[in-house]
C-alpha cells in the first residue's frame, strides 16, 4: 500500500518538564502506516525543544501568541501556507484553540483542514460549568457549587460532607477537612484568582485518564485508558500504564457521542473506592502529552485524526494492548547557537526545505 | 569626542544577531544598529559615527545625535561596551 | 552616478533575546500602519484640524447600527433602538443615529434638553436614571416622555407631580435581577427576586394615576456572557405575563437596556477583544429566542427596546495624535510621550487600546510605555506596548475610542481638541471646535479686590 503524502503543521513543541502534546503527535504521525508526512512545526518561543529536533520536524515557523488576535494568526498562517502548501493543522494548546476554532472555516477555504471541537463544545467543558455539563449530557460529575462570599460559603458547606475540594476560578485546588480549613482556602483562592470559588465533593478513589478521538459526528473513533504510576511534584504524569476498564471507556463513549466531539481530547476521571462509580473531573480539549502511549498500544489517534480530517473512511477502533508502559525521561540535545539565531532573527528554521520542482 | 570599545567577546552577524560570548546573552538589532556596532568594532569615535550616519542616511543632525547616544547607552546597559 | 541616494533612516535599536520573550516575528505583527481613515490621510487631517484630533466615521456608525438592527429585526417582529446619549452626545453623532431610526435614551436633564434640541419628539425620549428632580418630571410628563422609575422615592414624587399637572405620565420601572453574573447590578431599579419590582408594579397599577407602559432592565456593562440576557429576558417576560394575568394589562414594551461589549481589549484579558467579543447576533439570539418562546401570543409580543451604546459607536471613533518626545527610563525601557493622555482618553483606564503608527514603520519592536502629555504621574495610555521606533513628530492612531471619551474627557491642564466627522462621501466636517482660553474663562468672574496685583 502506498502512503498518502500530506503536509501537516503541528503546534505544542514545548517538550519540557511541562510537556505539550506536539512532539508525541509528530512521533505518532511519523509512524503512520497510511501517511507519508512532512511536518511543519509551529513555535511560539525560541526555546521550544521541538525547534531543535531535526529528525521530527522538517521546517519550523514562529507564530504569534493568541493574545494578538486571530487576524494576526491568520496572516501568519497564510504566509506559511504560501511557502508550504499545508494540508492540515493540528493545534495542541488549550490557550490557542479558541483562535483556531474561530478561523477554522477560513482555513478550510484555503484548503487547510482541521478536526476541532466547535466553539459550543469547547465552552461547554469549561471548569466552572462541569455541573451544567453533567446535567446536560447525563454524565456523572462530582457535586459542586460556586460561591462568591463567606456567607454563601457557610451555607454551601452544609450541603457537602468532608473532605471537600476548594478550587480556584482558574487554577489551584485544596482539600479541606473542616469548615475552618475551607474558609481559609476560600480567602486564599479568592484573593489570588478572584471569585467565584468552586466547592467540589471530594471523591476518595483512583484517578484515571483517557485519550480519546471523536469524529465530530458522534462517533468515538478510539480511546485508550491509562493510570499514572508516577507523578512529578508539579502534578505531571511521568510514567503510566495502559489499562482496560469498561466503566472508564464507557464514560469516553458517552462524552464523545453525546457532545458529538470533534478531534482529540483527554478525560480526567475518578473512580470512587466505596462504590466503584466513575466521575468525570475535567475534559482537556486536545490530545494529552502522553498520547504516544495510545499509538504504542495500537491506536494511532493523530494518524486517525488526519485521515478523518481529510475525509477518508475510517472505522472506529476499540482494541488496544493493555499493560504497555510509558516512562518519560529528559535528554540534553546539543546544537549550535546558529539554530537559535535563525529562529530568533528570521522566525523560520529550514531543516529540510522543500525541493524545488 | 570619545572612544568606546565594543567588548571582544561580542559577535555580530549580518542579519542582526548579536552574541556576547562572555555572558551568554543574545540580542537582535536592526540594520542601523548593526552598522553602528561594526563601526564601534573598527574603533570609530562618536563624531566619526555621526558624520557617517549623516552622510549615509536621510536624517537631521539633532535626531542623529539623540539616537546615537541613546543607542550607546543601551549597549552600555547591556554590558556590550568596555568599561 | 556620482551622488549616492541616501538611505531611509531607522533609529538604531537593540533588544535582548530571552526564552519567553516574543521573537522578532511575534513583535512584528502589531505594526500595520494605519495611514488613512475612510480614505482621508491621517497626516492631512492633522495638518488641517490639528493634533490631537478625534475623528468619527459616519460610515462605520451606520454600518454598525444596521448590523445591530438587522440582527434583532430578523429574529423579532418589533424592534426599536434608543441612542444612549451618555455614550456619545455630540449632536452630529446623535443625529446620525436618529436618522437611522433610533429614539433617544437620556439619564439627566442636560441630556434630555440635548435630545429635544436635536428635534427628537418628546414621546421618543426615554428618561432613565436615578437623577430626576420634580421639575425634570414636570417637563417629561408634559412632553409625554416615557419615564423609567428607579426607586420608590421617585415613584411617589412623580405621582405628586402628575396629580398637580392633572396628567397621566407614561412610566416603566427599572428592574434589577440575578442573571448569574457578578457583580450583580442591584443599585439601579427595583429587585426582581425579593418582590420589590412586583410591589412597585402593583402600586402603580392600583393607585391608577400613571400608565405602566413598559419594563426596563440593564444587566451590566461590557457583558461578555450573552447568557445573562436570556435570563434577564425570561424574568422580564415573566413579569409582563404576570401583569397580564393579574391585572389584565398589556405591557407595551420591554426595554432590555444595553451593556453589549465592544471589541476593545479589557486590561488583564488574555485574548484580544476582537476575538472574544460576542457579535450582535449572539446577543440577539439570546434575547429574541427567549422572548418569542416566553408565552406571549404572537400578536401581543411587546415592542423590544435596546439601549446599547458602546457597541454601536466604539469602532467609529479614532484619536489621532503626535509623538512629542522619546526618552529612556532608568530600567532601559523606552517611553514615548504623546500629545494626548488620560485627559482625552478616559477609557485607557480600563482598556488596552490598540494603537498603530500612522506612517510606514520599521518591523523592529521595542518594549515601551506610552505616556500622555500631562505633568501627572497617572497619565499613562499604555503601560506596556511593543512599538516600532518612533521619531518626534510621528503620528499615531488610537482605535475604538468612540464610546465614553467625548463625554468623559476632562478639561484638565490642557484644552479639548477638535472633533471631525467624515461623511459618507469622505468629506470631513468639524463637529466640535477645540476649546479656547476664552471659552473657559468667560464662565469665571474675578472679585473686584482681586483684580490687580504688583509682582
Amino acid at each position: 500500500m502506498s502512503k498518502l503524502p500530506v503536509t501537516i503543521a503541528v503546534t505544542g513543541l514545548n517538550n519540557s518538564d511541562n510537556p505539550g502534546p506536539g512532539i508525541p503527535v509528530i512521533r505518532s504521525l511519523r509512524e503512520s502506516r497510511h501517511l507519508d508526512v512532512r511536518i511543519i512545526g509551529l513555535s511560539y518561543e525560541n526555546l521550544e525543544p521541538g525547534v531543535y529536533m531535526d529528525d521530527l520536524v522538517d521546517m519550523v515557523y514562529a507564530i504569534p501568541y493568541p493574545s494578538l488576535g486571530h487576524e494576526t494568526l491568520l496572516a501568519r498562517l497564510t504566509y506559511i501556507h504560501e511557502q508550504e502548501s499545508l494540508d492540515l493543522i493540528i493545534p495542541n494548546f488549550d490557550a490557542e484553540l479558541f483562535s483556531f476554532i474561530k478561523i477554522s472555516d477560513t482555513l478550510a477555504g484555503m484548503g487547510i483542514r482541521t478536526l476541532l471541537p466547535t466553539q459550543e463544545q469547547f465552552d461547554a467543558r469549561l471548569k466552572g460549568k462541569l455541573v451544567e455539563f453533567g446535567d446536560r449530557f447525563a454524565i456523572n460529575v462530582p457535586k459542586s457549587l460556586t460561591v462568591f462570599n463567606a456567607d454563601e460559603l457557610t451555607d454551601a458547606l452544609g450541603e457537602f460532607s468532608y473532605p471537600v475540594v476548594v478550587k480556584g476560578k482558574f487554577y489551584e485546588a485544596y482539600v479541606a477537612q473542616t469548615a475552618e480549613q475551607a474558609h481559609g482556602y476560600f480567602y486564599k483562592l479568592a484573593a489570588k484568582w478572584g471569585t467565584p470559588v468552586i466547592l467540589q465533593q471530594f471523591i476518595k478513589g483512583q484517578e484515571y485518564n483517557i485519550t480519546a478521538l471523536g469524529d465530530g459526528k458522534g462517533r468515538l473513533m478510539g480511546a485508550v485508558a491509562m493510570r499514572k504510576t508516577y507523578i512529578t511534584p508539579n502534578g505531571k504524569g511521568w510514567a503510566g500504564v495502559s489499562i482496560d476498564d469498561e466503566n472508564l471507556l464507557d464514560m469516553a463513549r458517552k462524552v464523545v457521542t453525546q457532545t458529538r466531539w470533534g478531534g482529540g481530547m483527554e478525560l480526567e476521571l475518578m473512580q470512587e473506592d466505596s462504590t466503584g462509580d466513575v466521575y468525570l473531573i475535567e475534559i482537556n480539549p486536545r490530545f494529552p502529552a502522553w498520547v504516544y502511549l495510545a499509538t504504542a498500544c495500537g491506536q494511532n489517534h493523530p494518524d486517525r485524526l488526519v485521515r478523518l480530517a481529510l475525509g477518508q473512511h475510517v472505522d472506529p477502533q476499540e482494541d488496544y494492548e493493555v499493560g504497555k508502559m510509558f516512562v518519560r525521561y529528559s535528554w540534553d540535545m546539543i546544537c549550535d547557537l546558529s539554530r537559535f539565531q535563525e529562529i530568533a532573527t528570521t522566525g523560520e528554521v529550514a531543516i529540510r526545505p522543500m525541493e524545488l520542482a | 569626542m570619545f572612544f568606546m570599545k565594543l567588548k571582544k567577546s561580542v559577535a555580530i552577524s549580518e542579519n542582526g544577531f548579536v552574541f556576547n560570548a562572555s555572558r551568554g546573552d543574545s540580542f537582535s538589532t536592526n540594520p542601523t544598529g548593526t552598522r553602528i556596532l561594526d563601526w564601534l568594532r573598527e574603533g570609530k569615535t562618536d563624531t566619526e559615527m555621526k558624520t557617517l550616519l549623516l552622510e549615509k542616511y536621510e536624517i537631521d543632525e539633532a535626531t542623529c545625535e539623540k539616537d546615537l547616544y541613546d543607542f550607546i547607552k543601551m549597549l552600555n546597559q547591556q554590558n556590550l561596551i568596555e568599561a | 552616478m556620482e551622488t549616492l541616494q541616501k538611505l531611509k533612516y531607522e533609529r538604531p535599536v537593540i533588544k535582548q533575546l530571552n526564552a519567553g520573550v516574543t521573537t522578532k516575528f511575534g513583535a512584528q505583527t502589531g505594526f500595520i500602519p494605519h495611514t488613512h481613515i475612510d480614505g482621508l490621510a491621517v497626516k492631512d487631517l492633522t495638518a488641517r484640524f490639528g493634533s490631537p484630533l478625534f475623528v468619527i466615521s459616519e460610515r462605520t456608525i451606520r454600518q454598525t447600527y444596521q448590523e445591530a438592527y438587522n440582527a434583532f429585526a430578523n429574529r423579532y417582529p418589533n424592534v426599536q433602538f434608543a441612542w444612549s446619549y451618555k455614550t456619545n452626545y455630540m449632536n452630529a453623532v446623535c443625529r446620525v443615529f436618529h436618522q437611522e431610526g433610533s429614539w433617544a435614551e437620556v439619564v439627566s436633564r442636560f441630556e434630555y434638553e440635548k435630545a429635544l434640541g436635536n428635534g427628537v419628539p418628546g414621546d421618543k425620549i426615554i428618561f432613565n436614571g436615578p437623577d430626576k428632580t420634580a421639575d425634570d418630571h414636570r417637563v417629561a410628563v408634559l412632553n409625554n416622555s416615557p419615564i423609567h422609575i428607579d426607586h420608590f422615592d421617585e415613584l411617589y414624587g412623580l405621582m405628586e407631580v402628575s396629580t398637580k399637572l392633572g396628567k397621566r405620565p407614561k412610566v416603566a420601572i427599572r428592574v434589577n435581577m440575578d442573571t448569574g453574573v457578578q457583580p450583580m447590578w442591584d443599585r439601579f431599579g427595583f429587585n426582581y427576586e425579593n418582590g420589590q419590582a412586583w410591589d412597585a408594579i402593583t402600586k402603580i397599577i392600583q393607585t391608577d394615576k400613571m400608565d405602566l407602559v413598559g419594563l426596563h432592565c440593564h444587566v451590566g456593562t461590557f457583558m461578555l456572557a450573552t447568557s445573562a440576557y436570556a435570563v434577564a429576558a425570561s424574568k422580564m417576560a415573566d413579569l409582563a405575563l404576570n401583569i397580564k394575568r393579574q391585572f389584565g394589562l398589556d405591557i407595551q414594551y420591554l426595554d432590555m437596556g444595553g451593556g453589549f461589549a465592544s471589541k476593545n481589549t479589557l486590561k488583564g484579558a488574555y485574548l484580544s477583544g476582537t476575538d472574544i467579543t460576542p457579535s450582535f447576533h449572539d446577543y440577539a439570539e439570546q434575547i429574541c429566542t427567549t422572548l418569542i418562546k416566553a408565552g406571549f401570543r404572537s400578536e401581543e409580543l411587546p415592542l423590544l427596546i435596546l439601549e446599547t451604546g458602546r457597541a454601536l459607536i466604539d469602532d467609529a471613533g479614532y484619536l489621532l495624535g503626535t509623538v512629542l518626545a522619546n526618552k529612556r527610563l532608568s530600567d532601559g525601557r523606552r517611553a514615548t510621550i504623546m500629545d494626548f493622555g488620560v485627559n482625552l482618553l478616559f477609557t485607557s483606564f480600563w482598556y488596552e487600546h490598540a494603537v498603530s503608527p500612522a506612517q510606514d514603520c520599521s518591523q523592529y519592536a521595542e518594549d515601551a510605555i506610552l505616556y500622555g502629555p500631562l505633568c501627572m504621574n497617572i497619565d499613562v495610555v499604555r503601560e506596556n506596548v511593543k512599538l516600532p521606533p518612533l521619531n518626534k513628530g510621528d503620528q499615531m492612531v488610537v482605535h475604538r475610542v468612540g464610546a465614553y471619551n467625548m463625554t468623559q474627557w476632562m478639561q484638565f491642564i490642557s484644552l479639548r481638541p477638535n472633533i471631525v466627522l467624515i461623511d459618507l462621501d469622505g468629506q470631513p466636517h468639524l463637529i466640535r471646535k477645540h476649546e479656547t482660553v476664552e471659552d473657559l474663562t468667560q464662565l469665571e468672574s474675578t472679585p473686584a479686590h482681586l483684580e490687580s496685583f504688583d509682582l
